[in-house]
């Protein structure tokens, strides 16, 4: 804790002109992570995650795109660099995995040679050094027979393999920060436990922070020490992540976990998702944006963006204007899997 | 492939026997001929057997001997005659392809790129006039403009009076030029657009977020990874257009006075000159033929994920 952070991220704002108006996608985030750390950005589809960790390469850059606030990397200030000065950045200083490998990976190259291509923009190799490297790192991501498999095309791959050639691919400049976005939404739930297992492994033998951008709390609980939970391009709650689990604070939180099945339910229970839909990026009303959707949203709620607040130890904030008392009975009846008007009369909100 | 030459072949025959203009012994005896030298003449070049031994004889010649029959305008031998305008046809399909293909790529990468800037809106502006153009108006405006008899600014020499590359390389370059540059615009044009648009496409793909993000200068981008995926398509479209070409530019070849095979079709129609007609017609369908195989290998080596299936 003595050090200054890797990654300090302080109210970001990136927003897109499009023709059916302004795109708010990321609406004053802040973050900040250190060496050797896992952050875990949990959202639904929409709400400004995929975005966040974009802009941090550079990669949302356009003349229809908005983008401000500070990054600092390692005391840099990522978007202030030019695009000469981020191409060094890329892949070297931060490295980003994606969420479909097929489509990641450029259908008519080999896998080794995107991967020594990857090599050669960071370092003055030979091409037969690259190779070897490469060679050794998919090896190191577990893929078998890494030297016959090095010239391989990517659709001779399954889909866990081909993670893990992009994983290797990322790891081949040894970046300090590695951001995973949604790296197993598109395979097996068997194959998606190996690759959070490799990301693990490799973030220790490699000494790397992550940043996993997921929709999927199972992921961040395996493999986050903290977590940020953003919806409607802001982040709503954040804490380490064993302090989220048991002691969430924002009811989006508490609809998230309770939309995920758990193993130790009934085989009756019925999973709960969250009434309504995630807002619109477009024209975001003035209040809380999940107020609309929430069971204890009341008038103070649809006056001026709450902020985050401390809400419990180890600098847990939770961006939400209900009453903390209110909140935690609120909390104690969704556990016991009440129904939303039980839910309300526990915490004694009016209708 | 023999099976398509083979019907490409009957139906050409067929075509020529059901068109009522064409009695050949008719127009071979001249005006002021009795219809018993009509009928001699007929006799004498095969005209009075049924259709289908006519057609089996014709065939019998072109496997056994590889004789596509004498044209009965000149009496020489057809393959004679085709075979010499071979070779202007192909100069000229050749340079006309290779000036469109570089130019058309060049122009499509270049308004993709800088896609909704002035530079590109102008260069598909051009695109779009070159696609409208015809060939012919094309090529007259060209004549009228740069050709060294007529021309107002002289600079094509020769532009009118097609040389064999044997004879002098250089004036069989500048006689060719015109052409080539006419013949190539409304391709080049096509070429570009279908470019552009490939192009923004791809450049739109997840790996091309991902050759960004390892750090790759925005050329290599555009070029190694985006033109290497746009360009896959045009390829088929380029074999296509060169083997059509390889058959005869007609209208290129008109316009400009070249003696290519196409000009031999269209005269050889208009004398109902049989034997020329079906093997300019084969010729045709043979490069069209050819262009699909060669297309096919190629979009097999181009895109690997063809190879597997």
């Amino acid at each position: 804790m003595s050090t200054s952070p890797l990654l300090d991220v302080r109210d970001l704002k990136v927003s897109f002109r499009t023709d059916d108006g302004l795109v708010e996608a990321v609406d004053g985030i802040s973050y900040s992570l250190e060496q050797g750390r896992t952050l875990g950005i949990v959202g639904e589809s929409g709400s400004g995650k995929t975005v966040s960790g974009l802009t941090l390469l550079g990669l949302t850059g356009s003349r229809r795109t908005e983008i401000s606030g500070e990054a600092l990397f390692d005391g840099t200030d990522l978007l202030a660099l030019d695009e000469q000065q981020l191409r060094k950045v890329r892949g070297q200083g931060i490295a980003m995995i994606f969420q479909d490998p097929l489509s990641s990976l450029h259908p008519f190259y080999r896998v080794g040679a995107q991967i020594i291509e990857a090599i050669r923009a960071h370092q003055k190799v030979s091409k037969s050094a690259a190779r070897a490297r490469a060679i050794e790192l998919l090896g190191m991501v577990g893929i078998p027979d890494p030297a016959g498999r090095v010239d391989a095309f990517p659709h001779e791959f399954s889909g866990g393999m081909r993670q893990r050639a992009m994983i290797a691919m990322a790891l081949s400049n040894e970046p300090r920060l590695l951001i995973a976005d949604e790296p197993t939404t598109a395979l097996d739930v068997t194959v998606q436990a190996q690759i959070l297992e490799l990301l693990d492994r490799l973030q220790q033998q490699l000494g790397m922070a992550m940043i996993i951008i997921t929709h999927d709390l199972g992921v961040v609980a395996e493999t986050a020490d903290q977590v940020a939970v953003m919806y409607g391009g802001r982040i709503i709650e954040q804490a380490e992540s064993r302090e989220l689990f048991d002691n969430p604070q924002h009811p989006y939180t508490w609809g998230l976990l309770r939309s995920v099945p758990r193993i130790d339910g009934g085989s009756g229970e019925r999973l709960r998702p969250i009434p309504g839909r995630p807002p619109s990026l477009i024209g975001l009303p003035e209040g809380c944006a999940f107020a609309p959707r929430c069971v204890l949203a009341n008038d103070a709620c649809l006056h001026g963006r709450p902020r985050l607040e401390s809400a419990g130890p180890d600098s847990h904030t939770a961006a939400c204007v209900v009453g903390l008392d209110q909140r935690a009975k609120a909390w104690q009846a969704t556990q016991q899997d009440l129904d939303d008007s039980a839910i309300k009369t526990a915490a004694g909100v009016s209708k | 492939m023999i099976v398509l030459l083979f019907l490409v072949c009957f139906v050409t025959f067929l075509v020529f026997y059901v068109f009522p203009s064409a009695d050949p012994a008719q127009l071979r005896a001249g005006r002021h001929a009795s219809p018993a030298q009509v009928e001699q003449i007929r006799q004498r070049m095969g005209l009075d057997k049924p259709l289908l031994v006519q057609f089996w004889d014709y065939l019998k010649g072109i496997v056994t001997r590889a004789d596509f029959g004498y044209s009965y305008v000149s009496e020489q031998p057809v393959s004679k005659l085709v075979l010499d305008r071979l070779p202007a046809t192909i100069s000229l399909a050749v340079g006309g392809a290779l000036l469109w293909l570089i130019s058309g790529v060049a122009i499509g990468i270049v308004s993709a790129v800088r896609r909704h800037s002035k530079l590109d809106r102008f260069l598909m502006g051009l695109a779009l006039i070159g696609i409208s153009a015809p060939v012919y108006w094309l090529g007259l405006v060209a004549l009228y403009l740069f050709a060294s008899d007529i021309g107002m600014l002289p600079i094509a020499s020769g532009s009118n009076t097609y040389q064999p590359i044997t004879s002098s390389p250089s004036s069989w370059f500048n006689s060719l030029l015109l052409p080539w540059i006419v013949l190539a615009i409304s391709f080049a044009a096509f070429y570009s657009r279908l470019l552009r648009s490939n192009l923004i496409e791809v450049m739109g793909e997840d790996y091309i977020r991902t050759a960004r993000a390892k750090g790759l200068s925005e050329r290599r981008v555009v070029l190694h990874h985006g033109v290497r995926s746009a360009i896959t398509p045009i390829v088929t479209v380029f074999g296509l257009d060169l083997g059509v070409l390889l058959g005869g530019a007609l209208l290129t070849e008109i316009v400009f006075n070249i003696p290519g095979v196409g000009r031999l079709a269209y005269d050889s129609i208009l004398r109902a000159d049989l034997p020329m007609i079906q093997a300019t017609v084969l010729l045709g369908a043979l490069f069209i033929i050819v262009a699909n195989l060669v297309v096919d290998v190629a979009y097999a080596f181009l895109d690997p994920r063809v190879r597997f299936e």
